[in-house]
């Protein structure tokens, strides 16, 4: 085994064993990852994606400070029995501005992908409030400290900046008008002609059920509202192969 | 620091910087008062260069054994909320918060200090050489245990980037990222002032442990923060780029932290506590390199049948399916540095331990590459099946193999003549295996009940089962889990009791196990 004398080299020289196995441990990684900036099933767009509404980001936030990624996918595997219970399968292009994922691992509550406008507003505050009161057996914590949270408006502008920064393609209006595009989102009674021209597709209206203050609450709703409803999935072309 | 973090605290963009620096603030207090009432105007201690190094690794040992049971008390009591979900207190102990809590005080607290603490200790006595740089090592043993205490009050206080195993913000990722440069360049240092021509095998898993982690740790936390006095940042990829890195990620915290860094731990305290040289040296190149170079690969098997390309998650299959070899070459190699002293399994419980360590390693790197097969993947995923998977993995081999090297260095470390209690260690041991058979086997009962009743059809072709239906059917099997849990944490209180006591300087009366040799009975 002459090859397995050499070793001798490496194991006498702590310079050499460092070097040889970062070496070995860098490899596999970039075969892997390198490539998925850019091939063209990865990176490539479908009709219908549009960055976050400025609400919709701040509850996804709220999604991600309260880690409900631990118990939710977003994932939706093509197999019959997920596709008859979730929806269409999810496609790569479907979280292109998500920074980061949030496809999850596990599924101790159900998958969220497409749970936008499953549910009325109704509904999900009074789940988040008291789960327990709309789904017996869940074993969901409560969310209700959402409902007396005001939401931080303020300086918001600075979140669609830094998503800016990582590739979101965020314009100049939508970040001038990121503070005003929050409240009209969520006001009943506000002209919405322009959140709805920059974010197509947005849910507007009174997510919390209390017009007077705009909540966390307000934004988690918005957001699971919006979730996997941008790409219309009976126009989709099947073949295109996007996963 | 203090007046740093008030400034920030002062500075704040959101609520969850802003508690965050007031942590920060009270700790740098506390410890800026200690420091001061240390102080000694008197001359200088001269202290003893000539020896090991060893306050560092007594404060890790101490510091491992208290974080093992935090760690492990949390995660019984998020066992307990899936359970009972009204023990959930919101907002700062919701399971969301308290989950991300468990896991990184097992891995990184408990698991983290158990690395550093033995790491010094073997490199010092595999190099016969005393720790590089001085006063360094006490910055990485402190500098870690800061960056423990703000990565879990950050979690309760809602400061988290939703990357699993690694959910810290930016700026305690920063900080740890100094901590590991200043413990590489320590290890790294130790290493080469040794004065043994080779360096010995125990420390290239070490080495490439920390290599590797820093490599992981940097490329998964490129983010871009909102605010330099903001908690929350953005990470730098999306979609599938960022899933496949952080995956990429997780998988070798799971592959270089739990795995090369613990085999470092098997290659030195087997052979000492069995005092028998290592089975094969052959085999020990072998498992080193095609245990990292094949690791690396491993990743896409957490994101099977998922959005990332077909070609990427065959790859990351059969990397997993191959990493079972030199795996198992690992485990053969633990066990066979027995052979000739077999006999100890009788009379000596840390060595049981240790070996029931190999043992589950072997176990839990079969079901491995057998979950990473795409067909049973799609069984096991998202199911309970995986955490009962990584529980076998993280509780018996991770978990043992640590009390052993404890049980093994404390007497040492301290000046003992022996432990407090060599009896204890035999509960230890079979309270906590049957806690983890208890915990892995009802895993697996409910993670693949769980995936049938997602994918079960009635004739007519309608789904049968709602998904809360599968929710509910679990509550027996988590209150089970809860039990496996809690005769695994009470080992750990035991161990804890029997290190301290250790510790003192006690010694308890009892019986040699095995008992003296059998009298023999008289022929009737």
């Amino acid at each position: 085994m002459a090859l397995l004398d050499k070793h001798a080299i490496l194991e006498r020289n702590a310079t050499l064993l460092l070097i040889g196995s970062f070496l070995v441990v860098t490899i596999g990684g970039i075969i892997e990852i390198a490539p998925l900036f850019y091939l063209e099933n990865t990176i490539e767009k479908v009709e219908g994606m549009r960055p976050y509404s400025p609400l919709e980001l701040a509850g996804r936030n709220i999604y991600i400070r309260e880690g409900c990624y631990v118990c939710h996918s977003q994932m939706i595997r093509p197999f019959r029995d997920e596709v008859e219970r979730y929806g269409h399968y999810s496609l790569a292009a479907e979280s292109m501005y998500d920074h980061p994922f949030q496809w999850g691992s596990k599924r101790t509550g159900p998958d969220l992908a497409r749970v936008g406008d499953r549910y009325s507003n109704e509904w999900h505050v009074q789940h988040l409030i008291e789960p327990r009161s709309v789904v017996p057996e869940s074993i969901m914590p409560s969310y209700a400290f959402l409902k007396d949270n005001p939401l931080e408006v303020k300086g918001f502008a600075t979140h669609l900046k830094a998503n800016v920064a990582v590739g979101v393609p965020y314009t100049t209006g939508m970040i001038e008008n990121t503070e005003a595009d929050m409240r009209a989102q969520a006001d009943p009674n506000a002209d919405t002609s322009g959140i709805e021209g920059r974010y197509p597709k947005a849910r507007v209206g009174d997510f919390d059920g209390n017009p007077q203050a705009l909540t966390e609450m307000d934004a988690l709703v918005a957001y699971l509202q919006m979730l996997g409803t941008l790409v219309d999935m009976k126009t989709y072309d099947e073949t295109a192969g996007d996963r | 620091m203090a007046f740093l973090a008030l400034v920030g605290a002062g500075l704040a963009k959101d609520a969850a910087f802003a508690n965050h620096m007031w942590v920060l603030v009270a700790v740098m207090m506390g410890t800026t008062i200690v420091l001061l009432r240390r102080v000694d105007f008197g001359p200088a201690p001269v202290i003893d260069t000539s020896g090991y190094m060893d306050g560092p690794i007594r404060y890790g040992t101490i510091a491992t054994m208290g974080w093992g049971v935090v760690g492990l008390l949390v995660g019984v009591v998020v066992a307990l909320q899936l359970a009972y979900p009204d023990l959930n207190i919101e907002p700062w102990f919701n399971f969301g918060r308290m989950r991300p809590l468990h896991t990184s005080a097992v891995i990184f607290a408990f698991g983290g200090n158990a690395l550093i603490a033995t790491s010094f200790y073997v490199v010092q006595r595999t190099s016969r050489a005393r720790l590089f740089g001085g006063d360094l090592a006490w910055f990485v043993f402190w500098g870690y245990q800061l960056f423990i205490v703000m990565a879990a009050t950050g979690y309760l206080l809602g400061s988290n980037q939703a990357r699993e195993y690694a959910e810290p913000e930016w700026y305690v990722d920063i900080w740890l990222t100094i901590v590991w440069v200043a413990y590489l360049v320590v290890f790294l240092g130790t290493i080469i002032r040794r004065k043994e021509p080779h360096i010995y095998v125990a420390n290239w898993f070490y080495l490439s442990f920390i290599v590797t982690i820093a490599m992981l740790h940097i490329v998964n936390n490129l983010a871009i923060p909102v605010s330099f006095t903001g908690s929350k940042s953005y990470s730098a990829f999306s979609g599938v780029q960022d899933a496949l890195t952080q995956w990429w990620y997780g998988h070798n915290a799971v592959g270089f932290f739990l795995t090369a860094g613990f085999l470092g731990m098997m290659y030195y305290f087997i052979p000492k506590q069995a005092n028998r040289p290592v089975y094969s040296y052959r085999l020990s190149i072998i498992h080193f390199w095609a245990l990292i170079f094949l690791y690396i690969w491993a990743g896409p098997h957490h994101l099977h049948y998922t959005a990332l390309p077909d070609w990427a998650q065959t790859l990351g299959m059969v990397f997993s399916i191959m990493l079972w070899m030199p795996s198992w070459g690992g485990m053969i190699n633990g066990l066979m540095t027995l052979s000739g002293a077999w006999d100890k399994i009788r009379t000596d419980p840390i060595i049981r331990m240790m070996v029931m360590a190999v043992a589950f390693y072997g176990m839990a790197t079969f079901e491995g590459p057998m979950m990473s097969i795409k067909a049973v993947n799609s069984l096991s995923h998202y199911t309970d099946w995986t955490i009962g998977h990584v529980h076998s993995g993280a509780l018996g081999w991770n978990g043992l193999i640590t009390f052993g090297a404890l049980y093994f260095m404390v007497p040492k470390l301290w000046n003992r003549e022996r432990l407090y209690s060599v009896r204890m260690v035999n509960w230890h041991l079979w309270l906590a295996t049957l806690g983890i058979v208890v915990y892995a086997a009802v895993m697996w009962v409910s993670g693949i009940q769980q995936g049938l009743m997602w994918r079960e059809y009635d004739e007519q072709g309608f789904l049968i089962y709602s998904f809360v239906e599968s929710v509910a059917a679990m509550h027996p099997y988590y209150m089970l889990r809860a039990l496996g849990g809690g005769l695994y944490l009470a080992g750990a209180i035991l161990m804890a009791f029997n290190l301290t006591m250790t510790i003192l300087g006690r010694q308890r009366e009892e019986a040699p196990i095995g008992g003296r040799a059998p009298a023999l009975q008289p022929a009737e």
